[in-house]
């Protein structure tokens, strides 16, 4: 299980608090929405869950055990813009390549052709590149995926497509998936449980009908 | 007042050495837009819909072929006229906040704006600061600069610049993406006032539930073409005419959120017939031979054979 226990965090002493006391948790193989206007520290929060920062106080811990400092997270975050999060001076190939290896047939599954490889990003578009940062994360050593805003830049057929490969592969891996959006009926579709962190208390709506 | 049909744009690559390739990116695409309307483009990325405002805009790079007709009150779109009109009697509300200088006060450029389009310096300052309320700016955010602003703020500089130039036309780059509902409720109401006030508004997006809430007509791009051109109503009324159109409408979370498998085909390799026809679910032979031109199927427009099926 991935928690979050009372985690506050701020940028600096004397700056005001991001977060304050949030706890959660999202248990493997489910799908976790996390909503709050802008400015609430959604994104900071993803942040702290996967280890890009760390928490003031408080702290995060998969299985109960704190997150790794030096090998690859299990904890993986998917950003809104990939083209920011991947290195541009790299061939596709190679950025896949950078953590464990994603099979071939998962590549097919994202709709990833197989001529994108010897590209570079700025040759790819920004749904082709989401792509990509998505089959990076979809490998063995993944627990827990953090989708933020992950498909708000693209067409409502390719956002359709990428989160039935994704929910497959988390489905079938047991991977538990938080879910950070402001796209409402997206979350409800998507997720078992919604957490909303401006009413500030776990709604545990428990929605049915996510797609098939 | 504007008029685009046949639209196409020619990239010209060079290969190894000094080979070059012709790379055609849009094929026949066609657009009208009337004072006074939002119409917005929907479309895939890749689909053409940003290489459309850079060649109504004239800001296409060197290397690209621009055929077709572009007419705008009625006159032909020349690179010349382009490039008179732009910023002035054509407007575009670009994407983000990177687009604005970061070393220079927000208030100071959007009053650029104005003195560029003729107003004295006086006048100018004026019309910022009945901008700057007119969008809830507080007074103080003219002196800031677009670090200091927020996400939704910049958003509203940035449809300033559009206001005080004046322009006839508007055209809003993806002004929505990852922003919160009521954000983008709000930029999406300010376009709709524009048009009101008898612009033309055209509104690119990928995102076809904000697209709703505001246009009057929707043009759906596929692969650099127009694959249909319908009316708001038509998408809740159920009375679209192209498949790909009727898939994206069921991908939508709120509605069904089935896709359709498969990709874009790519600039380099499309099909020699209707774009659409390896995704589609009602190809036949006819749909192979020849690319389908577009004609007016209940009162709207479409770039299929089987549309009044």
């Amino acid at each position: 299980m991935l928690t979050g226990e009372g985690l506050w965090f701020r940028y600096a002493p004397q700056l005001p608090w991001v977060i304050q006391a949030q706890t959660l948790a999202v248990e493997p193989g489910e799908v976790v929405g996390l909503m709050a206007p802008s400015g609430f520290g959604k994104t900071t929060l993803a942040k702290l869950l996967a280890g890009y920062l760390a928490p003031t106080k408080g702290r995060v811990s998969v299985d109960s055990q704190p997150l790794p400092r030096r090998r690859y997270c299990p904890v993986q975050l998917v950003f809104q813009n990939p083209e920011l999060a991947v290195n541009p001076r790299w061939r596709i190939d190679q950025i896949l390549r950078e953590g464990h290896p994603p099979q071939m047939h998962q590549l097919d599954a994202l709709g990833i052709h197989s001529g994108w490889l010897t590209r570079y990003p700025h040759e790819l578009s920004g749904g082709e590149l989401q792509r990509i940062a998505i089959a990076r994360t979809l490998n063995s050593q993944t627990r827990y995926l953090i989708a933020d805003e992950m498909t708000a830049m693209l067409d409502a057929n390719t956002q359709a497509l990428i989160w039935q490969a994704v929910l497959d592969y988390t489905r079938a891996h047991q991977i538990g998936v938080l879910v950070v959006s402001h796209d409402w009926p997206l979350v409800r579709r998507l997720c078992d449980r919604i957490l909303d962190l401006a009413a500030d208390q776990d709604h545990c709506t428990l929605v049915s009908g996510v797609a098939e | 007042m504007l008029s685009v049909s046949n639209l196409s744009v020619t990239f010209s690559q060079y290969e190894k050495g000094l080979r070059r390739k012709q790379l055609t990116v849009i094929t026949d695409l066609d657009l009208e837009v009337q004072a006074g309307e939002v119409v917005a483009v929907v479309g895939a990325s890749g689909s053409g819909k940003s290489l459309l405002a850079h060649a109504i805009l004239g800001i296409l790079p060197e290397n690209a072929a621009v055929g077709g007709t572009m007419l705008f009150h009625g006159q032909p779109l020349t690179p010349e006229r382009c490039q008179q009109l732009r910023g002035k009697a054509i407007a575009l509300v670009p994407q983000s906040v990177g687009y604005l200088d970061p070393l220079m006060r927000v208030g100071q450029q959007v009053q650029r704006v104005a003195q560029l389009n003729g107003l004295s310096k006086p006048a100018a300052r004026t019309a910022v600061k009945q901008t700057f309320q007119r969008y809830d700016l507080p007074p103080q955010a003219d002196r800031c600069y677009p670090f200091q602003v927020s996400g939704g703020m910049a958003r509203r500089v940035l449809v300033s610049t559009a206001v005080v130039s004046q322009a006839d036309l508007v055209i809003a780059d993806e002004p929505t993406p990852g922003l919160h509902p009521d954000v983008v409720t709000e930029t999406l109401n300010h376009l709709r006032e524009l048009a009101q006030e008898g612009r033309g508004v055209i509104l690119i997006t990928h995102d076809i539930g904000a697209a709703l809430l505001v246009a009057d007509r929707v043009a759906v791009f596929y692969a650099g073409t127009t694959a249909e051109i319908a009316s708001a109503q038509d998408f809740a009324s159920g009375n679209l005419r192209h498949p790909y159109t009727q898939a994206l409408w069921r991908s939508l979370p709120q509605n069904d959120f089935v896709p359709v498998p498969g990709t874009q085909p790519s600039p380099e390799a499309l099909p020699v017939g209707c774009l659409f026809s390896d995704r589609c679910p009602w190809v036949t032979e006819a749909c192979l031979p020849e690319r389908p031109a577009l004609r007016a199927v209940r009162r709207g427009l479409v770039r299929c054979i089987h549309a009044d099926r």
